[in-house]
């Protein structure tokens, strides 16, 4: 099956498309999903060495850093949403833009809830106000301002223009978490995994790692299609083809 | 592209850039207030106040943690191995700390090169290995970079 991708594009844009193609996709990257968690799990947490400084207490890392990654990477596909929504108007925008507010924000809640855990043993305080655990509190509180913010209005178009904007001005903050650690003097330490040169972990521990942020990242897809799709199934509630779908799945059950 | 949308586009990035300035401006307005802590150097220069609660940070030099007495009292010196600052603190420390490991500690300066600190935390650095791999590395004379 040959796919026009710029045609594909357009149609991924149109709310019966997006409930689709998401609908085909979703049962394949549900089971990606769990597989990846499951392996990186059981592996990170029962197969990989324990460290030689903090024994074992180093394992909330494999929920840590991809909680971590997700709540910055979801921010821009937030931004990216709002972005798109404001120059093409396009309703499948504004909904990611409403849909990813939240997943972000647990996201964000998981990192630093583990963070916390991680700290008490390892420095000694549950939390301290430098600039990367400060910075992260800020996504959190622009994640709920904008579930927030969206839900305040009555006209779904005017929600997406403002939180858009707002998406967008946070956006500052991302690079900021991201380079906190290496621009001032802060309690939490520079990144373990790097792009650029070799990891400063040992290969037994990065790899369970990497598979769990490969497995955070589909998670999240996930729960974005999915919620996204429920979503539309809303707002398009008084079209003809969600009523056949609905009188589908009623005929189905009778 | 349609002019609107055009127009738009520039809207966008006329947000994102002005944000970016925005937040520029502020950091460096702040500057060395984003700092959590001093450095023995930032000490030694005098641009940490006496007598006030600010926290300093760096290494614990090697060989340098003193017991004093039976109790919980404890001497140590923070360096960032160009200047030194003594730290005395009374009570239980981290478990992850140990010379030649990354600290912050809370307190006052008494003079510039006495700390008084009321909590001592330990700051761990990016290295991650088992310990079989440091044992190794101890063996072979490398001593595993904290």
């Amino acid at each position: 099956m040959a796919i026009k991708w710029p045609l594909f594009f357009h149609k991924l844009g149109s709310p019966r498309w997006f409930y689709r193609i998401g609908g085909m996709w979703l049962p394949w990257m549900a089971a990606l999903t769990s597989l990846l968690l499951l392996v990186g799990a059981v592996w990170g947490l029962a197969f990989a060495p324990e460290d030689f400084k903090q024994g074992n207490s180093y394992r909330i890392i494999y929920v840590h850093v991809p909680a971590a990654f997700i709540a910055l990477a979801g921010y821009y596909v937030m931004a990216l949403a709002g972005a798109v929504s404001l120059i093409w108007k396009m309703k499948v925008a504004d909904i990611v833009l409403k849909c990813a507010a939240p997943i972000g924000a647990a996201m964000t809640v998981l990192a630093l809830f583990s963070g916390a855990v991680w700290g008490k043993p390892t420095w000694g305080t549950w939390w301290v106000w430098d600039a990367r655990n400060t910075s992260m509190l800020v996504l959190l509180f622009l994640y709920l301002g904008i579930y927030a913010l969206y839900n305040s209005f009555e006209r779904e178009e005017q929600a997406a223009k403002v939180c858009a904007v707002l998406a967008l001005v946070g956006t500052v903050n991302i690079p900021i978490i991201y380079k906190s650690v290496d621009w001032w003097f802060t309690l939490h330490q520079p990144a373990t995994l790097k792009i650029t040169q070799a990891s400063s972990m040992h290969a037994s521990m990065w790899q369970p790692l990497l598979v769990m942020i490969a497995g955070f990242y589909l998670l999240y897809a996930t729960l974005l299609i999915q919620r996204v799709r429920v979503e539309v199934l809303y707002r398009e509630r008084r079209t003809r083809w969600v009523r056949d779908i609905v009188l589908q799945a009623g005929s189905v059950r009778k | 592209m349609h002019p609107v949308r055009k127009q738009r586009l520039y809207i966008v990035l006329f947000i994102v850039i002005g944000a970016s300035i925005a937040a520029g401006l502020i950091f460096y307005a702040l500057r060395e207030n984003m700092n959590l802590f001093y450095s023995p150097s930032d000490i030694a220069t005098g641009k940490a106040p006496l007598d006030a609660r600010i926290r300093a940070g760096g290494m614990v030099r090697e060989g340098s943690v003193q017991r004093l007495g039976d109790d919980l009292e404890v001497r140590f010196v923070v360096t960032d191995y160009a200047h030194d600052v003594t730290v005395h603190y009374v009570g239980i420390l981290p478990d992850l700390f140990s010379e030649g490991q990354g600290v912050v500690v809370t307190g006052q300066l008494v003079t510039p090169e006495r700390f008084d600190a009321t909590e001592v935390l330990a700051k761990h650095d990016e290295e991650y290995m088992p310990p079989e791999v440091s044992d190794a590395l101890e063996k072979a004379g490398r001593v595993p970079q904290n």
